[in-house]
């Protein structure tokens, strides 16, 4: 599925409630449904600076392909970066770092993209941007 | 009268629902006096205060003094007690650490601070001892919240310089006993500040009953204007004192071989104020004493009930005889999250805090990560706080399935 495909599926299925509490209902099972990481992966180094919550990330590379795993102390957190995994895990790199990520505006999860510390969203999509630009310069310099 | 039509914002409907606004410990909502008062200080009454001769000059700086004096009248300060405008509680403490602490504070001193006390008042003092050499000691508070006496008998010696507590803690919503800490501070020599961030809003502030020689507070949290805050010191404290910053108002006159300073409270406020804003202290103050208490004696009853039976609820900061709370409740729920919980009430229209609430040491004393905040207003009722109660269950239960 292209990253377009797994926006569109992902506010489409988040649309379909109307009510904001089946809608983090809904949040809530994709992050349970997260496989997560086991506790000697969840470090320091991997730790999402400048959430409420704590939120770990790691990633892996196959190829040109970028992998994310995830997982969190808060159950929508969870959720919400269960989202993002499902859109951006196993895609190109250049493709991630080049993406808007302005899909999840459109989820009406978030007002703003502005990175403060009540706004965890926005410090998860720089990490996966930077990782993503890290590994698509890396490619590009080869 | 119904002061909520005093209130806007509680008109509106966020996703929907009523809004049920309980994050009033950050800052209250503007009611229409205040707003009414800043669009006719910046449309008809605009002026730079102090300096010019012109009529409006004289308009603006006579309402800006006028307010110096409802400000020391509402807290009780005497005539020649000093009242320094600054933009908030964090700026009045950071001058206070910047020209007394300055000057009293030297090597091998000390400064005692509140375990329960807000970065704001923390921080400043911090970086102060770590310049001068000198010692930040802690107050520590119990397990229920409350400050003991006896500790601060054994922290206070002959090196102490100020001893700076909150009048009521922004975490755990109990009021200190200040005067007799003021008495014991006095007893040895040593001065005592007192944020009253919260305090202002939810106790009678006397000054000269508290027996406190510093006391600050932000206008944002009592219906003023944001960016205005007031430093209250007892007379004699600064009239000597340096500067804060220079320039502006606070010269008296100006040379290259010297320069001569304003006399406090004006030596203190450099720079072109902030004429628009200060002067909403007067109908806020004003309204905060018509409001009264509204009906926080039954909510706080009521919420102290209901959450004390719910058993994965804990309350931090529990009142007793010696400690009376304020309404202001912060809460951790067992196997829930309180980022998941805040974002849940939100959605049902309730806006509270969560987090650390700019308390971390207070965080770590009590073993926790964050806390969920609902803190009151006289404006909010006694349904709000059921709805509060009825949506924490309903939060909770959908994050525990």
């Amino acid at each position: 599925m292209s990253i377009e495909e797994a926006k569109a599926a992902i506010v489409e299925e988040l649309l379909m409630y109307d009510d904001w509490l089946d809608r983090y209902e809904y949040i809530i099972s994709l992050g349970k449904d997260l496989p997560g990481l086991t506790d000697d992966r969840k470090t320091e180094d991997r730790l999402i600076k400048g959430c409420q919550s704590r939120v770990w990330l790691d990633s892996r590379r196959e190829g040109s392909r970028l992998f994310f795993d995830a997982d969190s102390d808060a159950l929508i957190t969870r959720g919400i970066i269960a989202m993002l995994i499902r859109v951006y895990s196993g895609q190109e790199a250049a493709e991630i770092a080049s993406d808007d990520f302005l899909f999840v505006k459109r989820t009406g999860l978030v007002d703003n993209l502005s990175p403060t510390r009540a706004n965890g969203l926005a410090s998860m999509i720089s990490t996966i941007r930077g990782i993503a630009a890290e590994a698509a310069g890396e490619d590009g310099g080869r | 009268m119904d002061y909520r039509k005093q209130f806007p914002q509680l008109e509106e409907k966020p996703y929907g629902k009523p809004l049920v606004y309980l994050d009033n410990a950050a800052t209250s909502l503007r009611p229409e006096c205040v707003v009414r008062a800043w669009e006719e200080n910046a449309f008809r009454k605009n002026a730079n205060i102090h300096r010019a001769v012109h009529h409006f000059s004289a308009v603006a700086t006579e309402a800006f003094e006028k307010t110096r004096a409802d400000v020391a009248s509402f807290i009780g300060a005497g005539p020649s007690d000093q009242i320094v405008f600054t933009s908030g509680t964090t700026q009045a403490i950071n001058l206070l650490s910047a020209t007394y602490g300055d000057v009293a504070v030297g090597e091998g001193d000390n400064v005692v601070v509140g375990e329960e006390e807000h970065h704001s008042n923390i921080v400043p003092w911090q970086m102060l001892c770590r310049r001068k050499g000198a010692q930040l000691r802690v107050l520590p508070v119990g397990e229920d919240g409350a400050i003991g006496l006896q500790e601060l008998d054994n922290l206070i010696d002959k090196r102490t310089r100020l001893v700076t507590v909150a009048h009521v803690s922004n975490v755990l919503g109990l009021v200190n006993p200040i005067s007799e800490m003021a008495e014991r501070c006095h007893s040895r020599g040593v001065p005592l500040l007192v944020d009253g961030a919260q305090g202002i809003v939810h106790e009678k502030v006397d000054v000269g009953a508290l027996g406190c020689d510093f006391y600050v507070f932000s206008g944002h949290k009592i219906y003023a204007a944001p960016g205005t805050g007031v430093l209250y010191a007892r007379k004699g404290l600064m009239e000597d004192l340096p500067p804060y910053m220079g320039g502006g108002e606070m010269i008296a006159s100006v040379g290259w071989e010297k320069t001569e300073y304003e006399r406090a409270p004006r030596r203190f406020e450099a720079g072109t104020q902030n004429f628009t804003s200060v002067p909403t202290l007067s109908p806020a103050l004003e309204l905060a004493s018509q409001m009264g208490r509204g009906d926080l004696d039954g909510i706080t009853g009521y919420m102290l009930e209901a959450l004390a039976g719910r058993k994965r609820v804990h309350l931090y900061g529990k009142p007793s005889p010696a400690a009376r709370k304020v309404p202001l409740f912060s809460i951790t729920v067992d196997g829930v999250h309180h980022e998941d919980i805040a974002l849940i009430l939100d959605k049902m229209g309730i806006a509270v805090r969560s987090g650390q609430m700019c308390a971390e040491p207070l965080m770590h004393r009590f073993g926790v990560e964050g806390m969920l905040r609902a803190s009151f207003a006289p404006y909010n009722t006694l349904e709000e706080a059921q709805y509060f109660i009825e949506s924490l269950d309903r939060a909770v239960e959908m994050l525990s399935r």
